[in-house]
């Protein structure tokens, strides 16, 4: 059995805070608390929650943005602060979401895109030869080679990021929100030529969002994250025919859907917020919100175990 | 027929900019019904916001009004003085929230302090409250929206409440007076799914509670869907299609709706590849000739590209714009 | 439509929009009249002078402003307006330099503390702090002690005290650029910090530069001609303008002209640069931008 692709264990990432003349450190942020799931070769797996998740920051100590309090991330089986960046980021790149500032104003948007190469020094004509087949595969037009981000729109700079993220030929993509600052038509094209690289390429997909609807449509297996732990991680039509965790289930109930234009049942939820990962207390991370909540909650926090094969779940109530 | 709360007809808005002339609204039709939860939708530059500026004629420089009528209760708004929409419409018979409320709640005085002027400003007389009445009405204002301990709230700073509690402190001070319209522009956008489900049920609670009409303007299909009754889709500046929400995604008419209902992922289907809607959103500065959708519409016939099409209704209270269901004209596909 | 035809008009559509921008503030419109102006007088000196600016002519001595001599004559019998023209060229051009040097030093080290950040950046402020507390006359006092006096002791001295402000600004530029989505894309790309510094942070500073200078070239002129007038920076003959006031001060009663019109040169350069400092400061600013 070869290893997963990308291993994540056990990790955390705490940012200290820092208060008065000196500096001192008065407590941390626990943004990314305990987390630990595989992904597997060509596989997409969409890593889903709200603000405070750890998502986002998790996604940024796979790609070594920033480097874990604690924990290890495998890359092919290998401990990756083993493994020097730049090799690292030849096979493992990124695309960010674009509102305006993922890409460089000032610069032209062939250097941009082929910067990768001309860090690794590629020479002239080979840069603006694969940065044109690269523009052309995601549906641009080659002479906007020497053009600026500001004259292209939402969509074709969302584009753009992707051209850059595959012109090492990476084999992991970690996708953080590429559509969330789209207009829903644009959406649609963005995340079908996303599909179709993927297969084309071979390629294994991380993808960060909110929004639980295309996860749904792009992802095999979901990750749900709250607070900085992972609540449930399911294949995707398991996660939906059979949710485990309440969380899970808040999820599902809050996206808003045609049709069911009663007034649902909240749960309570009347006015609650969504915690700080300052202060936490010592049981499960949800149990303030939970309509199952015993005592036993509030003390211990569950482990995350494998119910079902794939299907991961951390509440006391699923065991 | 039941009289509407709010009709807009033949709504034209303007932005004279530098780089020419943006018809950002061309020929808006609209009209709500006391008690409709309405939804407006659609994708960047359609102009629903614009229509809500509109409204309240709160169009930022250089947009201005040039055509149309606003009938509100009867009294067009676009003829009423500045100070009449001051005094009488805007906050009182109309309050709206926006999406982002940072740029709407004042940083340097607490919840409480804008509330009260707000109240003061609404009363018939500003003088007759007392401290405690008005710190009452500030508290049963904050209630309403469901704010937990809303008298530590009024003593708060914007900044230190979270996105939601701020947004239901500026649907707060809109509401205060009870509004017989209320206006949500993206006010779900920037909150995250369970926060922001939760100010769609306070909507809801509104609408039943009040008897409050709620304008819904969205970019998601999914909230019309959810608490509307009836929705408008705008495209580049004009409605394309008016009807129960139900019709809208069982039935829908105009070829933009269409493509847009197939192009968003869905909970409940799955779907292979998403439908794309070739071409782009058009320059609203040079909008093509005749239907504003025909570049990309696949049924796009001679006519469309020369004339706009007028509003039909296809069935009792389902009206398209589009040639396609012209009666007078080519055989309906 | 090719693709250069329409990147031309893109470009161009927007400098002819800053320039209508520019020019639909009267009060930036002065200063780019005035500033074009006095680069005008200075290409054209020679030209536009009327009389050796260093020809002493014992005879002439006091006259005031006629046709011949538009600005009267000095204690010397030379030209006045002949020399505030030549001294354009002198006054423009060290406030130039000035500026090339403490954009130059500022930057480098603005750049490197805003972008290191921690410790180094900690130092590196307190040092321009401590330069920044030095009163540049002092200053240039002693600098003008160890090199003597003359237009480069100026040059040298002046630029050592403008540094801080150029490195304080880059700093705060870079900063705020540095947190930029597009800098962590360029980290992802494999650029190291010098690459990123000079490529990425580097060309978004510009804008602000800009605008510093053209507010600061005034106050160079205006700083050069203060060491002027103390004997310290240009020495006779230099038609220089700050000179040209100390030598006329204890005329100043009955032969005014000697001084009051250099000195309306200094105060001509220094506004026009200034407003035109606010004009492109408006230009720049995105936010004013519309349409």
């Amino acid at each position: 059995m070869s290893d997963p692709l990308l291993s994540i264990r056990d990790v955390r990432k705490y940012f200290p805070i820092r208060q008065g003349l000196l500096q001192r450190t008065v407590g941390n942020v626990h943004a990314v608390d305990g987390v630990s799931f595989d992904i597997e070769a060509v596989e997409a797996v969409g890593l889903v929650g709200e603000s405070g998740c750890g998502k986002s920051t998790l996604s940024r100590c796979v790609m070594r943005l920033i480097e874990p309090t604690s924990g290890k991330i495998l890359y092919k089986g290998e401990d990756v602060s083993g493994i020097p960046h730049g090799e690292y980021w030849r096979r493992v790149q990124m695309v960010f979401q674009d509102p305006r500032s993922s890409l460089n104003p000032r610069l032209t948007i062939g250097y941009s895109v082929g910067e990768p190469l001309i860090v690794r020094g590629a020479s002239k004509e080979e840069v603006r030869s694969r940065v044109t087949a690269l523009l052309e595969t995601v549906g641009m037009n080659p002479e906007h080679f020497g053009r600026y981000p500001h004259e292209f729109s939402g969509g074709q700079r969302q584009r753009l990021l992707v051209s850059k993220a595959l012109i090492t030929d990476p084999e992991f993509i970690v996708l953080d929100e590429p559509t969330s600052s789209l207009d829903v038509s644009v959406q649609a094209k963005i995340l079908n030529l996303l599909n179709k690289l993927k297969r084309e390429r071979d390629l294994t997909y991380l993808f960060v969002s909110h929004d639980l609807s295309v996860i749904k449509h792009m992802c095999d297996r979901i990750v749900v994250m709250y607070v900085g732990k992972v609540m449930e991680a399911a294949p995707k039509n398991e996660l939906f025919e059979e949710t485990l965790h309440p969380y899970t289930r808040l999820l599902f109930d809050s996206i808003p859907k045609p049709g069911t234009r009663h007034e649902r049942e909240m749960m309570g939820q009347e006015h609650i917020e969504l915690p700080s990962n300052i202060d936490l207390p010592p049981g499960c991370r949800f149990c303030q919100r939970c309509p199952q909540a015993e005592e036993r909650c509030s003390e211990e926090a569950p482990e995350l175990v494998e119910v079902s094969p794939g299907h991961l779940v951390a509440c006391h109530h699923a065991g | 027929m039941a009289d509407f709360l709010l009709e807009i007809r033949r709504l034209r808005t303007y932005f004279y900019t530098y780089a020419g002339v943006v018809k950002a609204l061309e020929g808006v039709n609209l009209r709500i019904h006391e008690g409709d939860i309405f939804g407006v939708v659609g994708e960047t530059g359609c102009g629903k916001s614009v229509t809500a500026q509109s409204i309240l004629r709160l169009v930022p420089n250089p947009g201005r009004i040039i055509e149309g009528e606003i009938i509100f209760k009867g009294r067009d708004l676009l003829r009423l003085s500045e100070e009449e929409m001051r005094r009488e419409v805007r906050g009182k018979q109309i309050a709206a929230t926006f999406q982002d409320p940072s740029t709407f709640l004042a940083p340097s005085h607490t919840i409480g302090e804008q509330l009260r002027d707000i109240i003061k400003a609404n009363a018939d007389d500003p003088k007759s409250f007392d401290g405690k009445t008005l710190t009452e009405r500030v508290v049963q204002a904050l209630d309403k929206v469901n704010l937990p301990d809303p008298e530590r709230v009024a003593g708060q700073y914007p900044h230190e409440l979270s996105g939601g509690m701020r947004q239901r402190s500026m649907i707060a001070t809109g509401t205060s007076s009870t509004p017989s319209l209320f206006i949500a522009d993206e006010a779900t956008t920037f909150l995250d799914v369970t926060i922001g489900a939760q100010i769609l049920r306070l909507f809801q609670e509104m609408n039943r509670r009040d008897g409050t009409t709620i304008l819904i303007i969205t970019h998601n299909l999914g909230i019309v869907g959810e608490i509307c009754n009836r929705v408008a889709v705008m495209y580049a500046g004009q409605v394309v299609e008016s009807c129960a929400t139900d019709e809208l995604f069982e039935e829908p008419m105009h070829p933009y709706t269409v493509g847009l209902l197939s192009a968003i992922p869905r909970l409940d289907r799955e779907m292979e590849e998403l439908e794309e809607i070739p071409g782009t959103i058009p320059n609203l500065i040079h909008p093509p000739e005749g239907c504003r959708f025909n570049p990309r519409c696949r049924h796009a016939m001679d006519v469309c590209r020369e004339a706009q099409p007028g509003m039909f209704e296809v069935f009792e209270g389902h009206y398209v714009s589009c040639h396609l269901f012209d009666e007078e004209g080519e055989d309906n596909e | 439509m090719t693709m250069s035809q329409t990147e031309e008009t893109g470009r161009f559509r927007e400098l002819r929009y800053s320039f209508h921008l520019l020019l639909s503030n009267p009060v930036s419109t002065v200063g780019a009249v005035g500033v074009a102006f006095l680069f005008t007088v200075m290409i054209l000196a020679p030209i536009l002078a009327t009389h050796d600016p260093i020809a002493i002519n014992l005879t002439g001595r006091f006259l005031p402003p006629s046709g011949e001599h538009f600005f009267g004559t000095d204690h010397l019998g030379r030209d006045i307006y002949s020399r505030v023209v030549w001294g354009a060229r002198i006054s423009l051009s060290v406030g130039f330099i000035t500026l090339i040097e403490a954009t130059v030093i500022g930057t480098i080290i603005g750049l490197i503390a805003g972008y290191k950040g921690g410790w180094v950046d900690s130092v590196i402020m307190r040092i321009t702090d401590v330069f920044l507390a030095f009163p540049s006359i002092i200053l240039a006092l002693a600098v003008a002690a160890a090199l003597g006096r003359g237009l480069t002791s100026v040059m040298v001295a002046l630029g050592i005290t403008w540094w801080p402000l150029y490195a304080r600004l880059i700093r705060g530029q870079t900063l705020s650029v540095r947190e930029e989505q597009y800098i962590e894309g360029a980290r992802l790309s494999g650029a190291g910090g010098l690459r990123i510094m000079l490529k990425h942070i580097l060309p978004n500073c510009i804008a602000a530069l800009i605008v510093q200078i053209s507010m600061d070239v005034g106050f160079t002129i205006l700083a050069a001609a203060s060491m002027g007038f103390l004997g310290i920076g240009a020495q006779n003959p230099s038609p220089e303008w700050g000179l040209q006031c100390a030598s006329g001060a204890k005329y100043l009663v009955y032969q005014w002209w000697i001084s009051t019109f250099p000195g309306l040169a200094i105060f001509l350069s220094v506004i026009s640069f200034n407003l035109l400092g606010d004009g492109l400061r408006d230009i720049l600013d995105p936010r004013l931008r519309r349409g």
